[in-house]
This record gives C-alpha cells, structure tokens and sequence, in this order.
C-alpha cells in the first residue's frame, strides 16, 4: 500500500501488520463485552428483582424478627425485654455502649455460653449482646415498611451489605433464637425457612411493603 | 481433677465439670463468704469476680472458671480494708448481712470502672442485687463514701 502525505513523502504500511492489530483490537472489544455481561449475570443472580415476591417473604421474615425471640434483644429503649410476653427484663440491665451491659450488670455475668437446665434460667449463648448504644438497630414498635428499609440501608443495618445480611443468617446469636432454653416459645417458623425467607426477600430486590 | 485459681491461690478440685461455682467455693474450698440465694441469677447473692467481672457463681459452671482468676468477698482485700469494706463498717449498712457479699462484690466493679459515680451510676449497677433488709440508701451512701475513700487514698 502506498500512502502520499500533504509534504509529498510516501509511506508504505504492511498490511500484514494492520490486519493483525485490527484482530487484537476487536478480541479486545468481545472481551470487554464478555466481562461487562459476566459481571451484569452476576448482579442479577443476586438480584431478581421482582416486588411480589419479595414483600411476601418480607412479611415471614417480619413475622420472625418480631417476635419475642429476637425482638427482645432489639427493643426499642435501652434495657433488653423478657419473656414471651416481652416485658422489660427484670434487674433493669442497660445496654451500655457496646451493647454487653455496664458495671456489675454485663450480659455475660448471667447468660453463660450455653443453656442451663430448668425453667426460668439465664438463656446462653458465647456472643450474647444487644446492638450497640450507637447503631441500636431496633425491631421493636417498627412497622413492616419501616423495618424492611432499616435492615438494607448499612447506616441503619450495622454496616453490612447485601451479601453479609444473607450470611447473617447463620449467625450464631441468630439461631439462638430457635435454641432458646426452657420455657421459651421459638420463632414462628423454623430456622431452615425463615433463612429462605430471608434470602428470597434480599434477591429479589428487598422491597419494603408499602406503608 | 480441676485446678482454679482462687483468690490468688491454686486448688486441685474432683469435681464434675458442670457443677456451679458456688457450690466448689463454698463445699469443696470452704469458702462460705458467697452466699446461695435464688440459684438462677436472680438475686447476686451469688456474685464473685472472673477475671475481675461480676459473675453469677450459682450459673456458673466451674468449667468456664479454669484457667481464669476468681475473686471471693473473702481475697477482695488483703485485709478487709478494701474502701468498700471501709465504708460498709462505717455506715454500719448490713441489717441481716446475708446479700452483703455479692453487693460488695458487684459494687466492687461499680467502683473499679467509675471512680465517682452518680446515684443513676449506682442504681443501674445495683440493680441486680437485691436485698430483703432494704438496706439500698446505706448501699448507695456506703458506695459514695467509698469512692470518697478511693479518690483520697485512705
């Protein structure tokens, strides 16, 4: 090929070479394309969104965080609730700042790692805890909307994304819940179909029922 | 055979390792300052520091104590002159004095993580410890007079 510049020179390019940089540059281009759908499958594998569905499995998992088991340890003042009847927890133990209790009246001082035998003992768990004094995370007096909007925004959530709500599932404080000790009503679903719930709720969307 | 470190001093104990604490201090160690009241962390009859911590030995399985330091009413002083015990005998606050050990105990943490504290301070970490004689005003003068002594060093 011959090419013949405004100063007259003539340049000679291999056409060998220009085919060869044409087909990298496309490969380049297909890659890109390929990557950018890549990543797009992965989003919508975590999101599908769709609204109906997602406010129905709210509404299970609503049923479950309001109730006593995990309500009581998200109240809405600063001392835990009791009992499935969830009035205040007798003693008065207030959260304190990182949520384990004050002074002579830390969770742990009670509430042991494990479960005791017998009615009326201190339920156990090695990570007993109320949120913290500066993200309180309330579930008690929360309407469905109110709570579902809590538990997606990470100001709200105790910082976690999408990803780490669905793990938090299996959290070992979480499943205490459905291993409450003596006396004590659990959830009102099992564990197994409330983590479906859960995670139904978040992939398709985490809409919040309408108010 | 368990070993517990007890106010400072080791004991080899055979004893089951879902035993309560209390019941190792008071049958087996022969330490009876810590009393049995209500057996399910109700009262803080009970209360003895773990690693300084105001634990309810009634529920606590002697297992969770191994390997840790436990502190009874009887080695919170050398010689009964904790600013507590001071203060205690000064305002003469036991009536039956059978609650007074777990309330010195817990008053003891109270004391350790706030050097002045306010009647709001004392009420939410007394709270659980209950006292059938009311003597709770001589409690809470008892715990001023000593954070007093413990600011002054007397």
């Amino acid at each position: 090929m011959k090419l013949h510049s405004k100063f007259g020179k003539t340049y000679f390019l291999p056409v060998k070479t220009i085919v060869v940089l044409a087909f990298i540059l496309s490969g380049i281009v297909l890659m890109s394309f390929s990557f950018k759908n890549e990543s797009s499958n992965a989003k919508n594998e975590m999101i599908n969104k769709d609204s109906v569905e997602s406010v129905k499995a709210f509404m299970d998992v609503y049923k479950v965080l309001t109730s006593p088991r995990c309500m009581n340890c998200h109240p809405s003042g600063d001392v835990p609730l009791q009992g499935d009847d969830s009035h205040i927890h007798t003693m008065l133990p207030q959260r304190g700042k990182d949520g384990k209790g004050i002074y002579a009246m830390k969770c742990s001082n009670c509430h042991q790692p494990t479960n005791l035998e017998g009615l009326n003992k201190p339920p156990g768990n090695p990570n007993w805890h109320l949120p913290p004094a500066n993200m309180k995370m309330v579930f008690e007096g929360r309407t469905p909307d109110q709570l579902a909007k809590q538990l997606i925004n990470p100001k709200t959530n105790g910082n976690k994304t999408l990803q780490q709500l669905i793990e938090h599932a299996d959290d070992g404080l979480v499943k205490a819940g459905w291993d409450p000790g003596e006396g004590r009503t659990v959830p009102p679903m099992s564990h197994e179909e409330f983590k479906k719930a859960w995670i139904t709720w978040i992939k398709t969307g985490a809409y919040a029922p309408k108010p | 055979m368990i070993t517990l470190n007890i106010n400072k001093k080791n004991y080899n104990v055979d004893v089951d390792p879902e035993t309560p604490l209390l019941w190792v201090l008071r049958d087996v160690i022969n330490l009876v300052g810590t009393k049995y009241g209500c057996g399910m962390a109700q009262c803080g009859a009970c209360v003895v520091h773990l690693n300084g911590e105001a634990v309810r030995s009634c529920v606590t399985k002697v297992s969770r104590a191994v390997g840790q330091k436990v502190v009874t009413i009887e080695g919170l002083s050398e010689k009964n002159d904790h600013p507590l015990q001071k203060a205690w005998i000064e305002l003469d606050v036991p009536q039956c004095g059978y609650c007074q050990g777990g309330q010195i105990m817990s008053a003891a943490v109270l004391l350790r993580e706030n050097k002045n504290p306010t009647d709001k301070d004392i009420d939410a970490a007394m709270a659980g410890n209950i006292c059938r004689c009311g003597t709770y005003l001589r409690i809470r003068d008892a715990i001023k007079l000593a954070a007093e002594k413990q600011r002054k060093g007397i």
